[in-house]
C-alpha cells in the first residue's frame, strides 16, 4: 500500500525539511520501518525503549488516533494518510 | 524585564531558547519555562504586588513576559468568596469559592490568553489562533480584537450557542470543525506546523500560555492573607490548569511570599464521568491515561486525550488529593446547589467542580477541618442549555394583585431560600 506520512516540524530536520513522506506499508509498524529506512533516526524519535509509541507522540491513521485502533498493528489502506502529531497541545 | 532563563523539556531536560516552542524536538515532552528565582525573590514583595494593578499583571515578576502595556482586558483578581452556606450543606467548616466566572470574557481563559498574546506580540506574531472547547475561543477572539490583530479560532461544530455567539461577535475568523475537541486539537497541532507565523496560543505558544494559570494560585494565597489553603478542587480538561496551580503555590514559597516554607496543598481533580480519562487512571491506580470519546454536557472539559493528564495525575497523587468523575445529572445539581447557596452561576465545568467536591466530602477525601478552595472557572450564561427544562418561573400569573395573592395562598411560591 502506498501511504503518506505527515511529519511535524519537530522531526523535519531528519527528513530534509519534508512535511510529507510517501512510504509503502500495510501496517503502522511497517510504515515506521520504511520511514527509518528512508530517513535514519526517525524510529527512535517515535518509539521508546520498549518498542511502543512514545508517551508524547500521537499517531493518527485516516484521522483516527491509533490508540482507538490496533496501535502499531493498525492496518493502513492505499492512499491513506498517517499523521504524526506531538501529544502536548491544547487545553 | 522578565526573569525567564529559558525553556526546558520536562521529560529529558534538554534546554531551548525563549521562542515559540512547546515540545521537545527530541522526545516530544512538554517544555517548561524556567526562571531565575533568586532574582525574582530580590525583586518581588507583598507590598509591590499590593501596589500593582488589580489584574493578573500584579504578579508580573512570576510571569514569562514583561510588558508595560500587555494585551489586557483586565483578567484576574477575581473574588475569593467565603462560602458558608454551601459549606453548611456539604458539612465543611472553611470553604471558599474562587469565582473566576467574572473575568472579562467570563472564564479563567482570559488569564492564559492575556499572557500568551502578550508574549506572542513580543515574539513578533501578527495572528492569534487556538483550538477551543469554547471558553478559550471567546477569550482569544476578544483579546485579538483588543490587540488589533487577526484571529483564527477553531471549535467543534456542536458547541453551546452562547459560546459561538460570544466568539463570533468580535469579528475574527471562527472555524467550526466537524468533530469533537480532540479532532480540532489534532488539526490545530498540524496547522501550527504549516503556519509557523501564527500564534496558536495553546499549541506553539502553550509553554507561555499555561503559565497564566499560576495566577489562580497566586491570587488565592494573597486573598487568604498570604496563606496557602489546605485543599483545592480543580476542574480537569487537559490537566494544565491543575498542574499550574500546583506550580503557583510552590513558586510563592520559593520566592519568599508565603510564610512557613513550601506549603502542603492537597490538590484534587474534578472530571465529568462522560469524559474522565484522568480520574479513571487515578481510580484504577494506573499510570496510563487511556484516551476516551467524550460524552458529557461539560463540553469545556470534554478533552478525551488530555495533554497534561499524566502530570495532573502525578500532582494529585503526590499531594494526597484524589479524583472523582460525576454524572451529567450531578453536574446540573452542582450548578443549582452553588447558585442556590452562594449566588454564583457557574457553567457546566463549575457544576463538575461542585459535584466532585460533594463526592470527595462524602468519601472522606475532603475533610471538614480543612480550608478548602473550589475553583469555579466559567460563567453559567455560557451553558444555559444544560438547565433547559430544569429551571423555570415559579409560577405564571395575570398582572393583578388577586392573581398573585392566589398563587401565594396556593403555596406555589417559596418563602425560604
Amino acid at each position: 500500500m502506498s501511504v503518506t506520512v505527515r511529519i511535524p516540524t519537530q522531526l523535519r530536520s531528519l527528513t530534509g525539511g519534508l512535511g510529507e513522506v510517501p512510504v509503502e506499508a500495510s501496517t503502522l509498524r511497517d510504515a515506521i520501518d520504511a520511514l527509518e529506512a528512508a530517513h535514519p533516526g526517525l524510529r527512535e524519535r517515535l518509539l521508546d525503549d520498549t518498542g511502543g509509541l512514545r508517551r508524547f507522540v500521537n499517531v493518527f491513521v485516516a484521522d483516527e488516533d491509533v490508540r482507538f485502533l490496533q496501535g502499531l498493528e493498525t492496518s493502513v489502506q492505499d492512499g491513506q494518510t498517517i499523521s504524526v502529531v506531538p501529544a502536548v497541545a491544547g487545553g | 524585564m522578565d526573569f525567564v532563563e529559558g525553556l526546558c523539556c520536562r521529560e529529558c531536560g534538554r534546554k531551548y531558547p525563549v521562542e515559540a516552542l512547546h515540545v521537545c524536538d527530541y522526545c516530544f515532552g512538554p517544555l517548561e519555562v524556567t526562571y531565575d528565582y533568586e532574582a525574582i525573590r530580590a525583586s518581588v514583595s507583598r507590598e509591590k504586588i499590593a501596589a500593582g494593578p488589580l489584574t493578573i499583571w500584579r504578579y508580573g515578576d512570576l510571569l514569562p513576559v514583561s510588558d508595560a502595556a500587555p494585551v489586557d482586558l483586565g483578567a484576574g483578581f477575581t473574588p475569593l468568596v467565603k462560602a458558608d452556606r454551601l459549606a453548611a450543606e456539604l458539612g465543611l467548616d472553611d470553604l471558599w469559592i474562587k469565582n473566576d466566572t467574572v473575568n472579562p470574557t467570563a472564564s479563567f481563559k482570559d488569564r492564559v490568553v492575556s499572557v500568551s498574546l502578550t508574549k506572542a506580540r513580543q515574539l513578533g506574531f501578527k495572528v492569534a489562533a487556538c483550538a477551543s472547547t469554547g471558553n478559550l475561543a471567546n477569550s482569544v477572539a476578544a483579546h485579538a480584537a483588543r490587540a488589533g490583530i487577526a484571529s483564527y479560532v477553531f471549535i467543534p461544530d456542536n458547541l453551546e450557542m452562547a459560546k459561538v455567539v460570544t466568539t463570533a461577535v468580535y469579528g475574527g475568523n471562527l472555524v467550526a470543525v466537524h468533530g469533537n475537541y480532540d479532532d480540532v486539537n489534532r488539526l490545530c497541532a498540524e496547522l501550527a506546523s504549516e503556519h509557523p507565523t501564527w500564534a496558536f496560543v495553546n499549541v506553539n505558544l502553550r509553554t507561555y500560555y499555561a503559565e497564566g494559570s499560576k495566577t489562580l494560585a497566586f491570587e488565592v494565597a494573597e486573598q487568604l492573607g498570604w496563606q496557602a489553603p489546605d485543599h483545592v478542587i480543580v476542574p480537569v480538561a487537559s490537566g494544565s490548569q491543575l498542574t499550574k496551580i500546583h506550580k503557583g503555590f510552590i513558586e510563592l514559597a520559593k520566592v519568599g511570599l508565603l510564610d512557613g516554607g513550601e506549603p502542603n496543598v492537597r490538590i484534587s481533580g474534578a472530571q465529568a464521568a462522560g469524559c474522565s480519562p484522568v480520574a479513571t487512571a487515578f481510580l484504577e491506580q494506573s499510570d496510563y491515561i487511556r484516551p476516551v470519546k467524550p460524552a458529557t454536557i461539560a463540553k469545556s472539559l470534554a478533552i478525551g486525550n488530555p495533554a497534561d493528564g499524566w502530570y495532573a495525575l502525578e500532582v494529585v497523587r503526590k499531594t494526597g488529593g484524589a479524583f472523582a468523575g460525576v454524572s451529567d445529572d450531578e453536574i446540573v445539581d452542582g450548578i443549582r446547589l452553588l447558585a442556590r447557596t452562594e449566588g454564583i452561576f457557574a457553567e457546566t465545568a463549575g457544576g463538575v467542580t461542585v459535584a466532585t467536591l460533594e463526592k470527595l466530602v462524602s468519601n472522606g477525601t475532603v475533610r471538614p477541618g480543612e480550608r478548602v478552595v473550589a475553583y469555579v472557572t466559567g460563567h453559567g450564561l455560557k451553558t444555559v442549555e444544560a438547565l433547559a427544562g430544569k429551571v423555570a418561573p415559579t409560577t405564571t400569573i395575570d398582572p393583578t394583585l388577586d392573581a398573585f395573592e392566589a398563587a401565594l395562598d396556593a403555596g406555589d411560591l417559596r418563602v425560604h431560600g
